[in-house]
């Protein structure tokens, strides 16, 4: 019969297309798995180094710092400029060619080490303990130093200092508590003013959370702790600060986030990071504010601390020249340098010293580092944190112990998964 | 005659004829004929192997596995998980398996209204620049061409701008009374959101009974909820941005239709709707399926509004399976159960397509052999949906 004829000549020549392409892949090296091959040290190295860049001074400030590096060892930098950072090292990784240096997320740190594709160099820092203590801890897998914090970042309340003096309050009263903090709030909640705008995140919120005794998890990140009676307080507390309308989301006020609402005066006070100055110098340069340390919990004070980290592909094949790139990146002086151009804090505590001398303004925020939480890096639970930002945004129709409970469950869930 | 597909084209043609024309040649002839077309059709199906056919295997693969992207897969080092990817996403209570039912629920409203809308929308345009007697037709066309021809991103960003909540929509609906929603921070349910505001149920808590419980870990409320707000700017723009591609599709299928017909209908005596229900529309049945079923694919594969728009915000409720299944892969380093997803969708899509041909087959007393024949004009739309994958 033609037909089945044909079907079998189909299905041969598909076969035999696959079976060369197969074969075709597999020499042609799509997947090489072989080891890395380390260049030399004496001859000069090229060097690809990947960023998600904040803005056009984070940029220049990177290539001035890389070309110095480069003129004084005689290797070459370049400087790739990602615009999706997870997605551009997901695929390098996948191909099996990433750059030699980049930065990390926090959020993928786990991710990347896990999968073995970061070159633990922190042995190879002779002063890693000038690094602040909780960045340390963010970027260890395994109980070894895995890369260096390239900045810190903590939370802090900023205050519209017009608003402020307009509801007849004065720098006495910058709240310290929780108690202080609703009623300032519902004080200067009027008119289009609401008293404290953030974005509805634990990035934010989890701020309450440590500052009510609580966390997403133990210190070891061995087990969850989401559903405990402090963080259900601090909800709680926030919840009571929305019904009584002086606490909003920024979107509910049209904003993108705490800083934008603070600059178009929709917001008195905002829970924000030290990325706040630069923004505002930008975009609202005529809005006066001041920056003080997140109101006390019941339990004590608390904040947030965030960061980048400089990562080492283990498939590099210029590890001794990233690492030394590395050092020089986050040496002190380096450190001030980015801090001057583009306003993040130094990770290292010698150098953070000097930053708050030089710029007083940042004192709240300088001073969380002491009582910072760090943040969660366990792999896989991107997932799990996302859908906890997301039950946050529905937190006024919710019950916190809802919300809580499944963190709980979708952490717990991914804790046993993974061991 | 018509080939059979993209690639059988020249192959199917040559045996084909063969059969018919040659009946009594001996069989090596047949054969080598059959060779020969073989030979020439190689160079397609080895780059379409290349392009297409092995990367499909290759996530087939990888959806079976556990693999963080890190390594290579296709060595015994990868972790073999077998159906496990399979079992998050269907069987076994969840994250994941709630926030892929949250995603097919997302968009299967998404579908059913985008669907039918660009759809009825593209043809009504079609009918009206398609009119001989329509002065500047031209322009008409390029006008409601426009939205198709700009990137998606561009009109992505600029619908962001014009549904803020003190955004130009909002401004326009307070001329005339209404108080707009803050549209993309929206993630109440538009059936609970009607239902709530005529007092049937409590808009903070709604669906009442239903809300106790559910199938694939998402409550009953939660799956009736029809979309949410945020969810229905989107399929607005999404309906805005296709109906001129399908528009065009359509004109160009409208001036296709001989005007003998239109003219003999005319000498029966009918009116233009009469013109439109019995000649007009079965004329375009091809077309209309081949619309449907582009667009049905395309939304279903919903992914780069979703992306700008709001990465699945608010309370999830743009999420859709690509876009989750590229948030597996990325952000949660999870690229099997990534590759998974995509399968799961393809079992979705592919099925549909099915029951919607089926739906759609010519039928009607004609007779067996115009059934047949009725495949015929079908043939034609696959080809293109073919080309354009």
């Amino acid at each position: 019969m033609p037909i089945s004829r044909s079907l079998g000549g189909a299905a041969a020549a598909c076969a035999a297309a696959v079976l060369l392409t197969v074969t075709g892949c597999s020499s042609g090296g799509g997947f090489d798995s072989s080891a890395p091959k380390q260049s030399s040290s004496g001859s000069p190295q090229s060097l690809s180094v990947m960023i998600a860049t904040s803005g056009d001074a984070e940029t220049a400030a990177v290539k001035q710092a890389t070309a110095a590096w480069a003129r004084q060892t005689g290797n070459k930098v370049t400087v790739q400029l990602a615009s999706d950072i997870n997605q551009q090292l997901g695929q390098a990784f996948a191909g099996n060619k990433p750059p030699d240096v980049f930065y990390v997320n926090s959020d993928q740190f786990a991710n990347y080490a896990k999968g073995g594709s970061l070159y633990a160099y922190g042995d190879q820092i002779p002063n890693a303990s000038a690094f602040s203590g909780p960045l340390r801890d963010s970027f260890s897998y395994g109980g070894k130093l895995v890369c260096l914090p390239k900045d810190s970042s903590t939370l802090g309340l900023a205050i519209n200092t017009d608003l402020w003096k307009q509801a007849g309050l004065t720098a006495a009263d910058y709240p310290t508590t929780w108690q202080q903090l609703a009623k300032v709030a519902a004080k200067l909640t009027k008119g289009g003013v609401t008293g404290l705008v953030t974005t509805p995140d634990y990035q934010r919120l989890g701020a309450l959370m440590k500052e009510a005794g609580g966390w997403i998890t133990d210190p070891g990140q061995t087990a969850m702790t989401a559903d405990s009676a402090a963080d259900r307080q601090a909800l709680d507390f926030v919840k009571s600060m929305m019904s009584a309308g002086s606490l909003k989301y920024a979107s509910d006020v049209d904003a993108g986030w705490g800083g934008e609402a603070l600059g178009k005066k929709k917001a008195a006070m905002t829970i924000e990071g030290n990325w706040l100055a630069g923004a505002m110098k930008a975009d609202f340069p005529s809005v006066g504010y001041t920056v003080v340390p997140l109101p006390a919990g019941p339990a004590g004070k608390g904040t947030l601390v965030f960061s980048n980290c400089w990562g080492v592909a283990a498939r590099s094949g210029h590890q001794k020249a990233a690492v030394d790139l590395v050092r020089h990146l986050t040496s002190a002086g380096q450190q001030l340098a980015f801090a001057d151009a583009f306003g993040v804090m130094p990770s290292r505590t010698d150098a953070l010293a000097t930053y708050a001398r030089k710029y007083p303004a940042a004192k709240a925020w300088v001073d969380g580092i002491a009582y910072a939480q760090r943040p969660v890096t366990i792999a896989g639970f991107n997932q799990v944190l996302t859908q906890f930002n997301t039950d946050l945004q529905s937190l006024r129709t919710s019950s916190s112990a809802q919300i809580l409970e499944g963190l709980q469950r979708n952490g717990g869930q991914v804790l046993k998964n993974g061991r | 005659m018509a080939g059979s597909g993209l690639l059988g084209t020249p192959a199917a043609a040559g045996p084909r004829r063969s059969a018919a024309v040659t009946r009594r040649r001996p069989v090596r002839d047949r054969i080598r004929q059959g060779a020969w077309g073989w030979l020439f059709v190689t160079p397609m199906v080895l780059v379409l192997g290349l392009f297409m056919a092995l990367p499909i295997l290759m996530a087939l693969w990888v959806s079976l596995l556990h693999w963080d992207g890190q390594s290579n897969p296709f060595t015994g080092h990868a972790d073999f998980v077998g159906l496990g990817n399979y079992r998050d996403l269907i069987s076994s209570d969840g994250l994941s398996r709630t926030l892929f039912a949250t995603s097919l629920r997302n968009t299967a409203y998404y579908v059913l209204l985008t669907v039918p809308a660009q759809t009825v929308l593209a043809l009504g345009l079609a009918i009206v620049v398609n009119q001989r007697m329509m002065r500047g037709r031209g322009v008409a066309r390029t006008v409601f061409y426009f939205p198709s021809v700009t990137s998606s991103i561009a009109v992505s960003t600029v619908f962001l701008f014009l549904f803020q909540g003190s955004g130009s929509v909002n401004r326009m609906l307070s001329w005339i009374g209404v108080k707009g929603p803050n549209w993309f921070a929206d993630p109440r349910g538009v059936v609970w959101l009607v239902l709530g505001d005529l007092g049937f149920t409590d808009p903070d808590h709604p669906g009442g009974p239903l809300a106790r419980h559910g199938v694939l870990g998402l409550s009953w409320a939660d799956w009736f909820s029809g979309p949410s707000v945020a969810m229905c700017t989107l399929i607005l723009l999404s309906v805005w941005t296709t109906s001129g591609t399908f528009m065009l599709i359509f004109l160009a299928a409208l001036q296709g239709i001989p005007r003998s017909l239109e003219e003999a209908a005319a000498l029966d005596g009918v009116n233009r709707r009469q013109l439109l229900r019995h000649v007009t529309l079965p004329a375009l049945r091809p077309v209309v399926f081949l619309v449907l079923t582009l667009g049905l694919i395309a939304t279903w594969q919903v992914f780069d509004q979703v992306y700008v728009m709001g990465k699945g915000a608010p309370g999830n409720t743009t999420l859709t399976p690509a876009y989750l299944s590229y948030s597996s892969g990325f952000d949660n380093a999870d690229y099997g159960h990534g590759a998974a997803i995509a399968f799961v969708l393809l079992a979705i899509i592919l099925p549909l397509a099915g029951l919607q041909r089926w739906v759609l087959r010519e039928r009607g007393g004609r007779g067996r052999r115009l059934r047949r024949g009725g495949r015929g004009p079908l043939r034609a739309p696959r080809e293109e949906v073919g080309a354009r994958g």
